[in-house]
């Protein structure tokens, strides 16, 4: 932003803060006028936005593809849902299981796959999340493979509260959802998310500036990670399922493709792909069986004419500081 | 006192020999020139002093250390800053987070005394009308001294320019000139450069690379009156 000589009002945080500020508000307003279907699908939207906001640290703000965010979904899911089910632990300390486990995976496989850039890093961690995929299967006897797993309505309540109640569901999406939000809002407005970009826009000279750049990747793929398995425990607790198809490539190109949409590289982004994404899926399906189809021309459309996403084109055409 | 030394420091590619044995030292405060025929080594040379190229054999020390093994990013941190031979900006960032980005990596970097820095390196290279524009829109010669600004306000003790005034028009080459005088009481600087004029009137001592060796070093009017250096500029015929 420009330095000196302008008022608060034109400021980088308290734009930041009232922009963030009215979305998480307009979500909280929207249950109250929705009808329950999709006041339902908002809920879901809003935890898999998580995952998407995750992602766009990494791909976004660091200039880093990765195909293998499925693995740290999976991991957050799987650190919750097995802690649940297997331990009968609680929700709370379920959800802290959920994202150390995510938290310790991204950091194993970024320490390793950022040995490697460019295609190669698309390559190693995309297998690396389809060995994490294979594993699943393989502790079948655990893990339950591919027909996965159930948490009890009983077992899924947090400080008293009913997690299966539509009310108390969303209520607990918009607050995983405003958390993260104000978090990645707050990460790129600081001097890491500052270095983070430069180190997208142009990684020589970041480093001839004297920054650690292998450090700051390995804390943003830390970063994305581990908000990508806060995305994972969330939605096994609030939707009461773990199966191995979230461990599966179509869950690592989701995200990717959410991000596209909205635009990468923005804090609002994430959420617009993800709500566009949803309900192209959701609309088309109700006229055809082969929705993926529309979906797939409806993307490439929009790669081709707007390249840098929804929140992209606002950025462009109205709102310049769009953050 | 000895700023930057290099013993026996050389760079091979497959077998070709870019940089061969070179012993080099810069004393402190020094403006020193490397020059040379096109292909003779320069920025690999310099390349392997800032750490962006890794050197095959040889050693260099820093303030008396050794920096070989360094990486890039830390030798940085010890007080050397890089311009490249090939501007290098974050051509979607403005001016002012151009050189700002360079500025929060010292240590006391408070928003408002960042801010402060980034003005003066600005003001410095008489870019600071400019703070708002994205540095891809900026002229070549603007992007060339946006990247001075950037290495200015790091405050190197050791300041590498490769080819800086490559692109300036001839009014911004004489402020340029200007800037490595005044730079020259806090700061010790090593400049590749091509414009004979530059380096005649700015350095004080000349070495002259020839494939890949060392082959003069001295003073202004030394480097001119020699005879090698004429043959390997003009060719022995």
């Amino acid at each position: 932003m420009t330095p000196g000589g302008h008022s608060f009002l034109s400021s980088a945080p308290f734009r930041s803060v009232l922009l963030h500020g009215s979305i998480v508000l307009l979500l909280a307003l929207l249950f109250g006028v929705l009808p329950e279907y999709h006041s339902g699908n908002l809920a879901r939207i809003m935890v898999l936005a998580v995952y998407a906001m995750g992602y766009n640290v990494l791909f976004g703000y660091t200039g880093l593809l990765s195909l293998g965010h499925a693995l740290f979904f999976a991991a957050g899911m799987y650190g919750l849902g097995l802690t649940m089910y297997w331990l009968d632990a609680s929700p709370a300390p379920g959800m802290l299981a959920g994202l150390i486990s995510a938290l310790v995976v991204s950091a194993i496989i970024g320490s390793l796959a950022l040995r490697t850039t460019g295609v190669a890093f698309m390559i190693v961690t995309l297998m690396f999340a389809q060995a994490g995929f294979l594993t699943i299967l393989l502790l079948g006897e655990y893990t339950r493979g591919d027909e996965g797993f159930v948490l009890q309505q009983a077992d899924r309540v947090l400080f008293g509260f009913d997690l299966t109640q539509p009310a108390v569901r969303y209520a607990s999406a918009l607050m995983l959802f405003s958390l993260c939000l104000a978090l990645v809002a707050v990460l790129v407005q600081s001097r890491f998310g500052k270095t983070l970009v430069a180190i997208r826009e142009n990684e020589e000279r970041a480093r001839m500036l004297g920054y650690d750049v292998l450090r700051h990747k390995w804390l943003a793929v830390i970063v994305s990670g581990t908000l990508s398995g806060a995305s994972g425990a969330a939605y096994a607790l609030l939707f009461g399922y773990a199966g191995a198809t979230f461990a599966t490539v179509q869950y690592s190109i989701f995200p990717l493709l959410w991000v596209l949409l909205g635009g990468a590289g923005t804090t609002i982004g994430p959420l617009i792909g993800t709500v566009f994404m949803f309900y192209l899926i959701d609309i088309s399906s109700q006229f055809t069986s082969a929705y993926l189809l529309i979906a797939g021309i409806i993307l490439i459309l929009l790669t081709l004419f707007a390249p840098q996403g929804l929140a992209g084109v606002i950025r462009k055409r109205l709102i310049p500081w769009l953050p | 006192m000895t700023l930057l030394a290099t013993q026996g420091l050389s760079k091979h590619y497959a077998g070709l020999q870019a940089v061969e044995s070179v012993d080099f030292a810069l004393q402190e405060g020094e403006i020193r020139a490397l020059i040379g025929p096109n292909g003779a080594g320069k920025s690999t040379f310099v390349g392997m002093l800032c750490g962006r190229i890794p050197s095959s054999a040889g050693q260099v020390t820093f303030d008396g250390r050794d920096i070989t093994a360094m990486p890039a990013h830390q030798r940085i941190s010890l007080g050397m800053a890089y311009t490249f031979q090939i501007t290098s900006v974050f051509a979607r960032l403005d001016v002012h987070e151009n050189v700002a980005l360079a500025a929060r990596r010292l240590p006391d970097s408070s928003p408002q005394r960042v801010r402060r820095r980034v003005m003066e390196a600005l003001e410095q290279v008489g870019l600071q009308d400019r703070t708002d524009t994205l540095a891809g829109d900026l002229s070549y010669g603007h992007q060339r001294l946006l990247e001075i600004a950037m290495g200015l306000v790091q405050s190197p003790r050791l300041f590498i320019l490769d080819e800086p005034t490559q692109g300036l028009a001839e009014s911004e080459i004489e402020s340029f000139k200007n800037l490595i005088k005044r730079l020259s009481s806090h700061t010790t600087i090593l400049l590749i450069e091509h414009n004979m004029d530059v380096v005649m009137q700015t350095a004080q001592r000349i070495t002259v690379l020839n494939f890949g060796q060392i082959l003069a070093e001295g003073s202004p009017s030394e480097i001119r009156a020699n005879d090698a250096v004429q043959s390997a500029y003009l060719g022995s015929g």
